[in-house]
């Protein structure tokens, strides 16, 4: 009765030969490497480049064990650090001509050392968190109402436009808070108003009310479907413009991720240079386009003599001279796909190259052919405070959304309004709300304590197992090793992260899966005790311990469930090792182990005792319980 | 080897009106401590900085305080962590000051007074955080409740659903009151300890139950008192034997596995023995005051009835 079909034993040994191949990742440890990016989108990482850093590695006499072209980056592996970083400098000078421009980013990396073949089959290393390998983690919250206010900023100026092209008058368009506050003097003109928001702008929704003075105010708000776009579409952009800047500083594997509606996290596992790090994140800025104010009075307040006129704004540019500029805004960093340095063809200055996606092309078209010879103001916002980046003269209609800046800049200095520009294009303002740095010394003194633990728990466990329950015992050992080696296998699979909690985790799984087993044994015991046969006593052990088995191990899944479903950062960690540990201490306690046994005791027909330790019986007093059947 | 050489069941039962009495007691100074004292939530929770720094020699704590109070803190929290050459500090939030700007503050004028100190570890957290994490740490112990209450009453009877989850709320009440008597931080480790211990004991009290039902089905002639008394003697090893193993992981874990992991392996140490404690003597005598009967347990059981039984009638 205690034997399995070949199927079963063929299921336990698949099992347990892909648990060991999609666990050995993890046992070959990490290389220096060297990892070659894009560091523009206009130019692709693929096999040409891969020669090239080939070529480069072999000019500079350093042999690489391994070079690989995987997703958009080319992966060079050495054996010692030295080489890593000769091989760095002569990839640089190979592919980068002019640092000042680079078109890729090579930066310092880790890979695994585990084998080609390996690789092949998908089967990689786990993660590990910033907390094992040291790095920085940012949580950053997007302001969303002030992408809803800049939003409804810029429906105004859009309804203004169109009103003009409309000829439908009107006694004032102003922003107010998120909404628009259109006054018109009757009717008529209301209703055109209506009518135009609802053709031109479905975004919008309107109500109307008297003002003050009698006439009609057309109030309207951006509707909440569009509220939400607006929202998305902040988020998205923000975490593009984060890609870009995190880019720029050649991390390794960034974890860049949107949580909840208005979160980013952002990870950047071994990053020492913290403070640069959070320099180029924490660089809160947007960025709009405006008109200079070109009025007597503007000029007057420019210069310091009488107040800024109504209707602008007074910024300082980069030298302290003060810029007036219209309130309107003309465009803003959203219309700005890309910002680079360059030189003009004719004059060989620095210039500015900024390109615009097509709504902000077509603007740029208008307001240009209106303004030819005045100013106009490129200001960027960095945590609620403006400053005119450039405030340069409009010399002819710029059509096609591929403007040049250009007069007595510096190389120098274009590089940085480039820079400025392009890191201005966030969406909404952001605010670091979380923040850790772990140093690389408590990374690696994490993982020391985290395997110390399981190791020297388990060892326990094995060594009173096998002296408490003999055979049984080991069998229950072995399945408890079963058991570590399949989690890590599914969490490897997986490609899950591995934290300390995690690690925690891990270890009270073992814990709780011994738990199993000695249900099990003490059960076989029992059934012994009470003179069932050998064989019987396995049967009826394995099958009454697995109900209550089950049982225990679905509480213990609810309580794992609900920490995964609410908690966050390091509950997650330590619920979804909690979770997967119950459900593999399932397969190995009671399935695997019992293979096991099955094997051992299950062929012997004439079984007259099992080694489960020794069995006590009570004096046939008839008092006991246990004899009562 | 064998441990536990029972000849007769223990009359638990008998005495579960003292059991009840000391679990409510220490339950009564745990609330009691809770609403004193209160939980000394870490900085996930409150919002603010903390600073981890190694010194190469034992740090001498009052200049490290001196060093950061003299930038113009107040309510700084300066103390070893782990080592004597671990020093942690912690931060309130500080309005207009972004949490870069302040570590970085801290980090200099502890540079100043010695060069050889190095930043292990900074994190900040902003305050809207924490009201989340609260949130969420009570949606969570919520769900982990009604989830069980639901299993056990549609797996067994509502009235061990009570028993059972009542029985463990008390330990997450104890380990609360504990964390709150000795001021331990309480961080989201901790959280998760506490609700793995809630998901962990409620096991214990699952196995008791089982063994409760059977013994019910079995033993025809005992009554409620006896058939519990027997399910708890005839799991007193294995009760025993398994919290045993997991203690030791855990203690493995508080000995082994640094500052970190320190008050999480402390709180599933004070869950595991109050669980062993509410799970065994707790929750069965609960479920023997709510009456439970063999008739809740036996109704959906038709092969129970002996077919050769002459009061059964006849079988159409």
């Amino acid at each position: 009765m205690n034997r399995f079909p070949i199927w079963k034993y063929a299921i336990l040994v698949v099992a347990l030969l892909v648990g060991v191949i999609y666990t050995l990742p993890n046992f070959f440890g990490e290389a220096p490497a060297v990892q070659v990016s894009s560091a523009k989108s206009t130019i692709k990482v693929d096999a040409a480049v891969e020669e090239r850093v080939r070529e480069a590695i072999k000019a500079a006499g350093v042999t690489t064990d391994l070079l690989q072209l995987e997703g958009a980056s080319v992966r060079a592996r050495f054996d010692t650090p030295d080489n890593q970083l000769k091989a760095k400098d002569a990839i640089e000078k190979a592919l980068i001509p002019d640092p000042q421009d680079p078109a890729y980013i090579v930066a310092l990396n880790l890979v695994s050392r585990s084998p080609a073949w390996l690789s092949a089959i998908h089967a990689a290393p786990m993660y590990l968190g910033l907390d094992l390998r040291g790095g920085v983690h940012f949580m950053l919250q997007v302001d969303m109402q002030a992408a809803l206010t800049k939003k409804a900023e810029s429906y105004a100026g859009d309804l203004r436009s169109s009103m003009r092209d409309k000829n439908i008058r009107h006694g004032g368009i102003s922003r107010e808070g998120q909404n628009i506050e259109i006054h018109l003097r009757d009717e008529a003109t209301l209703t055109a108003a209506r009518n135009l928001i609802a053709d031109q702008f479905p975004d919008l929704q309107t109500s109307v009310s008297q003002d003050a003075d009698g006439g009609q105010l057309l109030r309207a708000s951006i509707k909440p479907e569009a509220t939400r776009r607006v929202q998305e579409q902040a988020l998205k952009q923000n975490i593009t413009t984060l890609h870009n800047r995190i880019n720029e500083l050649g991390v390794a594997e960034p974890v860049i991720q949107q949580q909840g509606l208005d979160r980013i996290v952002v990870q950047l596992p071994g990053v020492q240079d913290t403070a640069k790090a959070k320099e180029i994140l924490g660089r809160t800025a947007t960025l709009e386009v405006r008109m200079v104010d070109e009025g007597t009075e503007a000029r007057a307040a420019e210069i310091g003599r009488g107040v800024v006129p109504f209707g602008d704004e007074k910024y300082l540019d980069r030298n302290a001279q003060a810029v007036i500029v219209k309130k309107q805004v003309v465009l803003t960093g959203e219309n700005l796909t890309d910002a680079q340095p360059g030189f003009d063809g004719q004059t060989q200055e620095p210039t500015v190259n900024l390109t615009l996606d097509a709504k902000g092309s077509r603007i740029f078209k208008d307001i240009t052919r209106e303004n030819v010879g005045k100013r106009m103001a490129i200001v960027l916002f960095e945590k609620g405070k403006g400053e005119v980046v450039t405030a340069p003269v409009i010399r002819s209609e710029i059509g096609g959304g591929r403007v040049q800046i250009s007069g007595r800049m510096t190389t120098m200095e274009a590089n940085d309004t480039a820079l400025l520009l392009r890191a201005g294009s966030l969406a909404a303002p952001m605010e670091i709300i979380e923040e850790f740095t772990i140093g690389p010394s408590l990374g690696a003194d994490n993982i020391a304590r985290g395997i110390h633990s399981v190791v020297w728990g388990m060892l326990a466990i094995v060594v009173f197992m096998c002296f408490y329950y003999m055979l049984f015992g080991v069998f229950s050992s072995i399945a408890l090793s079963v058991n570590i080696l399949m989690l890590l296998a599914v969490l490897s699979m997986l490609q899950a992260t591995l934290t300390l909690p995690g690690i925690a985790a891990m270890a009270l799984a073992l814990g709780v899966a011994i738990d199993s087993n000695v249900l099990i044994n003490e059960r076989i015991r029992e059934e012994l005790r009470e003179g069932a046969s050998p064989q019987m006593a396995i049967h009826t052990g394995y099958e009454r311990a697995w109900a209550t088995i089950l049982d225990s191990n679905v509480t213990t899944l609810i309580a794992g469930l609900a920490l995964l479903a609410f908690g966050s950062g390091p509950v997650r960690g330590f619920a979804v090792v909690h979770v997967l540990g119950i459900l593999t201490s399932m397969f190995s306690a009671v399935f695997f182990s019992r293979g096991l046994v099955n094997l051992w005791y299950g062929g012997k027909k004439r079984l007259k005792s099992l080694s489960i330790g020794q069995i006590w019986k009570p004096e046939a007093s008839g008092t006991s319980v246990a004899s009562v059947k | 080897m064998e441990f536990f050489r029972i000849k007769k069941d223990i009359p638990f039962m008998k005495h579960a009106l003292i059991f009840n009495a000391i679990s409510f007691i220490t339950f009564a100074l745990a609330v009691f401590f809770l609403f004193s004292r209160g939980l000394h939530l870490s900085v996930e929770f409150t919002g603010g900085t903390v600073m981890e720094v190694a010194y190469s020699q034992p740090a001498d704590l009052a200049t490290v305080r001196k060093a950061v109070s003299d930038l113009g803190y107040q309510d700084v929290q300066v103390q070893n962590f782990g080592t004597a050459r671990d020093v942690m500090i912690r931060l309130p939030v500080q309005k207009g000051v972004t949490s870069a700007q302040q570590s970085e503050r801290v980090i200099t004028a502890l540079k100043a007074a010695d060069p050889q100190v190095t930043l292990r570890r900074n994190e900040f957290v902003g305050p809207q955080v924490g009201d989340e994490l609260v949130k969420g740490g009570l949606m969570a112990l919520g769900m982990v409740v009604l989830g069980i209450v639901i299993y056990l009453a549609f797996r067994f009877e509502w009235k061990f659903g009570v028993a059972g989850i009542i029985a463990n709320l008390h330990d997450v009440v104890i380990i609360l009151g504990f964390f709150a008597f000795f001021q331990w931080e309480f961080s989201l480790s901790v959280l998760a300890a506490v609700l793995a211990v809630l998901g962990y004991s409620v096991n214990e009290s699952v196995v008791i139950f089982d063994r409760i039902r059977e013994a019910f089905r079995r033993f025809r002639k005992m009554n409620t008192h006896e058939v519990i008394d027997h399910a708890i003697t005839s799991t007193m090893s294995r009760t025993i034997i398994t919290h045993a193993s997991t203690e030791a992981m855990v203690l493995s874990m508080f000995f082994f596995g640094g500052p970190s992991l320190h008050y999480f392996a402390l709180a599933l140490t004070i869950g595991i023995l109050f669980g062993i404690y509410s799970s065994v003597f707790v929750a069965a005598a609960i479920a023997m005051w709510l009456g439970v009967k063999r008739e809740d347990l036996m109704k959906s059981t038709r092969s129970e009835t002996d077919p050769n039984d002459p009061n059964a009638g006849a079988v159409v």
